[in-house]
Parts: C-alpha cells; structure tokens; sequence
C-alpha cells in the first residue's frame, strides 16, 4: 500500500529513483489524517464547508478552526496541520496586506493563491525545512471577478475549482459532488449542498463526534466572509441532519 | 538640531506654533500644502451628523472640488477629516487595514469610535513629539456600545475634545459658537435640530470662509444606519452685495 522510501525520503531536497519527493508524499498523508472539507462554488457565492472532528470534550466550542478570514472578501480552509495552518494563514494575511498597501484595492484571489502556492512550495526545496503539511482552500467573491475558488496541495502547485476536496473523505466527497450541478445554484441551495455533502461523508462509526462549521462570502453577504453565520449555518445543519436521516431511511 | 536648541533657549512657542519655518528642511504651509478646510460634528439624541465641504484647496486654487471629505470607517464608526488632507488619506488608509484586521481576528470586537480617538490621539501627539507633525484635524463619530452616540476631535497636537459638538478649521471659530448658542440646557439635540444647524452653520461657513465651496456631504451615524448623503448645496444668496458700498 505505501511504499517505502528507504533512504530516500529523509529530506525534501532528495528524489528517489522513481521521482518523487517522499517528503511532499507524506505531508500528504498528513492531510488525508484530517476532517474534511470541501469548497464549491455557485452563482454568486462561494461556500467552505468543514468536518470539525471534536477531539476532546473538554474544547471550547470554537476550538480549532479551520477556517479563516484572511480579507474583507476572502477566506480559508485548511486540511491538515492546525499549527501549520495558522501560520500560512498569517502569511496569506500579510500578503493581502502588503498588496493593499502598495495597490490600495483587495488582492485578487488568483494572485493570492499564487504567492501562498509559492510560500508553500519553497519549503518543499530544502532539507532545512519540511514541507507545510497543508491542504489549503481559498474563496472570494467580488462584483468584477465573481465567486472564486483555489486549492493549494502541499507540493505547492495550486488550481482553480468549481468544487474541491482534501482530508479523510476527499474521494467520497469528491464523488457526491460530482451529483450536482453547482455553478447554477443560488446561496441557499449552496449552503444546504454544503451541509447534506460533510454530513453524508462523516464517518458514522469513527467520528460521529463533529462539528459543522462554514465559511460563506458572496453576493447575498455583500462581500464580506463570514464564519459560521447563525442563520445560514443553520440551514447547512438542518439540510445535513435532514439529508443523513433520510438515508438511514433508505438503508432500511 | 543642536544649533536650534541654543538658539530657541528659552522661547519654547517656536516648537510649540509648529510654523513651516521653524522645522528643518523645506518650508512648507502650516496648515499642510493640500488642505481641506472646516469639519463640524453634531451629536443629536440618537445618532451624530458630520459634515464637510467637498474641496480641497492647493494653495490659492481650488484644486480638488469632489472630494467627499467625510468618511466611512465601518458601520459603527464615521470620520471627517480636516486639515492636510494627504495625512487624512494616509491615517485612513492605516485604519482601514486596522478593521480588516479586526474583521480576520473574528472575536466579535470591533474598532469603537472612542477607542479609535484614542488611537488618534496617541499617533498625534507621538507625531508631534517627534517634530513630524500630521496636520490632520480629525472628527471621529460614531455609537459606542451599540447605542450611545459618541462624538470626539482630536487636532493636530493630539489634544482630543468629547463634546455634542465637534469642529476643526474654521467651523470651530464660527459654528461652534452658534450651536453651543442653540444648545437646548436640558438635553440633547433632536435630528431636526441638528440636521437644521448643519444647513444653517455651512451655509454661514460658505460665506465667511474664503477657502470652501458650497457643495458639502453629511454623514449621519445612528446604531442603525452610518452612511454619507449628499452631495448638498450651501444656500446661497448674495443679493446683499447691491447694497455693499464704499470699498
């Protein structure tokens, strides 16, 4: 199932014979260790949906979290290291910063996404660092660009999406997604597909201890990211708990 | 520096007045070469009003004849600036990014105008002390707590001054004593009141000071609504000047 690197994957700065770079590789199963989460994108908005796996009871409620604001109209997910996380998100922070103080207008997502794929993958060239062990999701909604979405995998190379996935459900995610037809929906329809998607794939058996959260910017929020907004999170979860009740129906 | 000091011994206004000609280096305006003149804030029973021409003079010609010289900082925060305006430009710019951070940190607090007076006064007076002065002459308004209206300026000094009524530049020599005049003594402003005064103190503002023009925007700041209307036009009726003789 995995290879071993024998040798081979003590540094980032060394191939193996078969060209790969263990070192991303296993960043990688760090990310594939963490909750899901999912981006996709409508009409004229963009949802991030997060499988918070509650860890320790004794949390705050808002422990954790996976999501970010990084500007007015741009947030974050993460899959992966939370330490690590919370550091790219500064870096994301500051190069927003940076950019509004030089072109005094936000960022625009695809050349944020870019310097933080760059970020990313310079610690994938050195044996003096280790790669982010990341899954980054980033999601913007303005009146000249529209609704907007990228992933940065931990090699560094980034893309843009209609829906993406990354964590321990990616490819079940991945495949509920591919049932709907995402770019036409309005915010409400996105919000409740987000919900019914993190609910179908949580893991009964293993995590049923999670906790929904989701990050939502677009035009109906006049864009401005909000985090775990009361009432459209709300109907994320009921659309969820709707959607997962109906299919224990059906497996009876 | 040291030579300034032997020779300003003992006569401390020269450091104080903060004249051009006194600082080192290229003389320069004392009010700042890109000037916005008069801001006058009013605070009312449920809110604050801010206005402001719309011009910003460079020297003797009227420059810059749109610019909306009152601000909005956030929905609970509005600020008119006054003074070289190329300062207010740059403290505006530094706050805006202060909001978005606060806005990235989501802990639900968020920059209220009497903590922002504060800021103001600190950066001011900081500016000062270093002899770099910025000659901003800020009002800042807005609702404390979600329903107190809290009305402040703060000059280029870094001296604030809470009050119902808040002005910089001329609005302080001319409308500030007309609406200390109309004050109701036991209690606040009703909007009419306030929203009648603004009209009645530009239009005054107009007339008197040779460095306005009569276009002027108001914002209003209230727990449910900050937003800038206008742009208003300063009544105007010279039908006085017939009878004007002997000059």
């Amino acid at each position: 199932m995995s290879t071993i690197g024998t040798g081979y994957d003590l540094s980032a700065s060394q191939f193996s014979p078969d060209g790969r770079v263990f070192q991303i590789d296993y960043a990688s199963k760090a990310v594939e260790k963490s909750g899901t989460v999912i981006g996709i994108r409508g009409k004229d908005c963009v949802v991030l949906a997060v499988e918070e796996i509650v860890v320790d009871k004794l949390y705050e409620v808002d422990a954790a979290r996976r999501i970010f604001t990084i500007e007015k109209n741009i947030g974050m997910a993460i899959a992966g290291l939370m330490a690590d996380g919370n550091f790219v998100a500064d870096i994301a922070r500051q190069e927003a910063a940076n950019f509004r103080q030089q072109f005094e207008r936000t960022i625009p997502l695809k050349h944020l996404c870019d310097r933080v794929a760059g970020y990313i993958h310079a610690y994938t060239l050195y044996s003096a660092v280790r790669p982010f062990g990341l899954s980054v999701i980033f999601a913007s909604w303005d009146e000249t660009d529209g609704p907007q979405l990228y992933k940065i995998e931990p090699s560094g190379t980034s893309f843009g999406y209609y829906a993406c996935a990354s964590g321990k459900a990616k490819q079940q995610a991945k495949t509920e997604m591919e049932k709907y037809k995402f770019a036409d929906m309005s915010t409400d329809e996105l919000v409740q597909s987000g919900g019914k998607i993190i609910y179908q794939v949580n893991d009964e058996v293993n995590n049923k201890d999670f906790r929904f959260e989701m990050g939502i910017v677009g035009r109906e929020t006049n864009g401005v990211h909000f985090i775990n907004h009361a009432s459209w999170s709300q109907l994320a979860i009921e659309a969820g708990k709707a959607a997962k009740t109906a299919d224990g129906d059906n497996e009876i | 520096m040291a030579n300034d000091m032997l020779t300003s011994f003992g006569r401390p206004r020269r450091f104080y007045n903060l004249m051009s000609a006194d600082l080192p280096g290229t003389r320069f305006p004392a009010s700042g070469i890109t000037p916005g003149s008069s801001v006058l804030g009013i605070r009312f029973d449920g809110g604050i009003l801010v206005s402001a021409d719309t011009l910003v003079t460079y020297g003797n010609l009227a420059r810059y004849q749109n610019v909306d010289r009152v601000i909005k900082i956030s929905d609970s925060v509005l600020l008119g600036g006054g003074g070289d305006f190329a300062d207010i430009q740059s403290i505006v710019r530094t706050i805006d990014q202060k909001i978005i951070n606060d806005h990235c940190r989501d802990d639900g607090a968020s920059m209220k105008p009497m903590a922002l007076v504060n800021w103001l006064t600190r950066l001011l007076y900081g500016r000062r002390s270093l002899k770099q002065p910025l000659k901003a002459e800020i009002i800042v308004a807005g609702i404390e707590d979600g329903c107190r209206p809290y009305l402040s300026a703060v000059d280029a000094r870094g001296s604030p001054f809470e009050n119902y009524v808040a002005a910089s530049g001329f609005a302080r020599l001319i409308a500030v004593p007309l609406v200390r005049e109309r004050k109701p003594i036991d209690r606040d402003f009703s909007l009419k009141e306030a929203s009648t005064l603004i009209r009645d103190c530009m239009r005054i503002l107009y007339y008197r000071d040779t460095r306005s023009i009569a276009q002027y925007t108001v914002g209003i700041c209230t727990p449910d609504n900050c937003s800038i209307k206008g742009p208003f036009k300063a009544e105007e009726n010279w039908a006085i000047a017939d009878h004007v003789s002997g000059y």
